[in-house]
């Protein structure tokens, strides 16, 4: 197997992780408890990446992210190096990727928490994001985890977007399911059976794990 | 410092009926007034536009000289900066969260010591220090309406609300917890607010009422006064026909209770720990008219007055009597012939002692 792209694969889907949490918790917040009218686009624009093949993205993110485009041009002024091709782009596109594996749990989790309890802390002085951090947050926690975890291994397999916008790039760019691409390319069966079937293993082991969390009664 | 609160607010739900409610009451030294209203009469509305959760759409509220809620004025305080305490119906305890951290909640800007310090007095004023570890999935309906109350006024609360506070508890537990509730928001002294639709409840807890019914406020008095003087014929039909009188315990015997009320010695049976102040009720129907006090009879109760207005509804006729106290009696009209009442002459009433119930006030 492919240590290196492991390495990468790991280091992609954990900051990719780490960055939906921060992203995706507000926005699911903000889902689950407005009641804005066209809060349906946004939910929909969230869903997108769930029914849009990977290359339909890949591409629109390849040619933002392009020395013509805005952003690539500021992106080069300020880093000397172009988005595209590289890790940092790999991690926009993996995060928008994953937007709708980790925001779809968050919401539905954050929005079964009672409202009485969130009212109940109002009334007892406590500031919405307080209220947030102590009750919302904590009771929704299974689902938040469960987000988590089906994030991680999303970004952990993904391809199609990841050679649109990354190309294959030793060290850089080349993850665990382009490795398997390479492999099977070179005609190398063994080492692309040894990694496909690890990234099997994490992906029945994460479903099992979020299937389990998902069915815990709520601390009572 | 002055508890007044008034307000006038309007709120319509989408399909629903619009409620418009107003009101203007001092509730100064820890008064309990009691919004009492049938299911759908818009109390709960009113409630939670006190405690700032809900928004009318028109109108004002204030207290104590703070305006909360101006409509014109386009002023909203938040609930958090009202300094209000909320009970909730079923207690919204946060369930993650243990009894003593639940009891904590509203004091997260006072020093750690002197937040524990605090806790623990509530735990002792309600009886629930032993509990304070555990979770609240692990409490008795009883137990959780004393660590919401706990939690509710740890916070040294201005007003508090209370919304339908034991109608989630079974019925033995409500009897129990009805006039330790009330003794312990006197204890306490904070100016509250109860709604509920149980005339129990309202008795039991209340110095003023309120009756709402059909989207507006119809009534406000001293509580006896709208339970036995309804101002018009909804207010009647909201709080039943029924005479409710405050008495006087002054003994005991053989199972039953004696009581003064008026000029009047009665006996009723004990309900048990009941002693000096109290309510009687007594139901219209279940009254009975005679011309002359009678020798021999089964009621207990034998209250000699004199008619002062006769009404006729349908078969029946609704016989006000003074006996020292107001008492009405619903008799068929053939009965009130037989038995020769008009307005003026003296009448006897006569009321079995098991027709009479007492609400403590203790």
């Amino acid at each position: 197997m492919d240590l290196q792209a492991l390495r990468l694969s790991l280091l992609l889907a954990a900051a990719t992780t780490a960055a939906l949490l921060v992203v995706g918790l507000p926005l699911a917040a903000w889902l689950a408890s407005t009641r804005w009218r066209f809060k349906v686009l946004v939910e929909a624009v969230v869903a997108l990446p769930l029914v849009l093949p990977p290359t339909v993205l890949g591409f629109y993110l390849l040619v933002a992210m392009g020395p013509r485009s805005p952003l690539g041009h500021a992106w080069i002024a300020a880093f000397g190096k172009p988005l595209a091709f590289s890790f940092e782009g790999l991690l926009v596109a993996s995060i928008l990727y994953g937007l709708p594996f980790a925001v779809q749990p968050f919401a539905a989790s954050l929005s079964s928490v009672d409202r009485r309890l969130v009212e109940a802390s109002h009334s007892l002085g406590a500031s919405p994001f307080r209220t947030f951090l102590r009750v919302n947050l904590p009771l929704a926690a299974p689902g938040v985890l469960a987000g988590c975890i089906l994030a991680f291994a999303h970004a952990l397999g993904e391809f199609g977007v990841v050679l649109m916008v990354g190309g294959n790039i030793a060290g850089e760019t080349r993850t665990l399911s382009i490795s398997i691409f390479d492999s099977v390319e070179q005609l190398d069966y063994a080492s692309a059976g040894q990694t496909a079937l690890f990234l099997l293993a994490v992906s029945f082991a994460v479903l099992v794990v979020t299937y389990s969390l998902r069915r815990r009664p709520v601390l009572g | 410092m002055t508890a007044r609160l008034s307000f006038d607010l309007e709120r319509c739900h989408t399909g629903g009926p619009t409620i418009r409610a107003a009101l203007d009451e001092d509730l100064s030294p820890g008064r309990v007034l009691v919004l009492f209203g049938p299911s759908g009469s818009g109390k709960t509305t009113v409630m939670r536009c006190l405690a700032g959760l809900d928004r009318p759409d028109a109108g004002f509220i204030r207290f104590s000289g703070e305006t909360w809620f101006d409509g014109a004025a386009r002023t909203h305080v938040a609930p958090q900066r009202r300094g209000i305490g909320l009970l909730f119906q079923d207690h919204a305890l946060f369930p993650h969260l243990s009894v003593e951290a639940n009891v904590g909640y509203g004091l997260d800007r006072v020093p750690a010591p002197e937040r524990r310090e605090r806790v623990l007095e509530m735990a002792r004023l309600l009886g629930i220090e032993e509990l304070l570890p555990r979770r609240p999935g692990q409490l008795s309906g009883g137990q959780r309406q004393r660590v919401a109350l706990a939690r509710a006024i740890a916070p040294r609360p201005r007003l508090l609300l209370l919304d339908e506070p034991l109608s989630a508890l079974d019925a033995p537990t409500r009897e129990e917890l009805r006039g330790e509730l009330r003794a312990l928001l006197h204890r306490i002294g904070v100016p509250s607010v109860v709604v509920t639709h149980d005339r129990i409840e309202a008795l039991a807890l209340g110095d003023r009422l309120a009756v709402l019914a059909e989207g507006s406020v119809r009534q406000v008095g001293a509580v006896d006064e709208v339970f036995s003087a309804p101002a018009d014929v909804v207010v009647a039909r909201v709080v039943g026909t029924e005479n409710v009188a405050p008495v006087r315990i002054v003994g005991r015997e053989g199972g039953l209770v004696r009581f003064e009320v008026g000029r009047a010695q009665l006996l009723a049976v004990d309900p048990g720990h009941l002693t000096g102040e109290a309510f009687a009720c007594i139901r219209a129907e279940e009254v009975m008219l005679e011309r002359a006090p009678d020798a021999v009879t089964s009621a207990r109760n034998q209250l000699p007055g004199t008619v002062v207005a006769m009404s006729h509804e349908g078969p029946l006729v609704r016989v006000t009597l003074d006996c020292g106290f107001r008492l009405v009696a619903l008799v068929t009209r053939l009965g009130a012939e037989q038995v020769g009442l008009t307005v003026g002459q003296p009448a006897v009433a006569l009321v079995k002692a098991p027709a009479i119930r007492l609400v403590p006030r203790g």
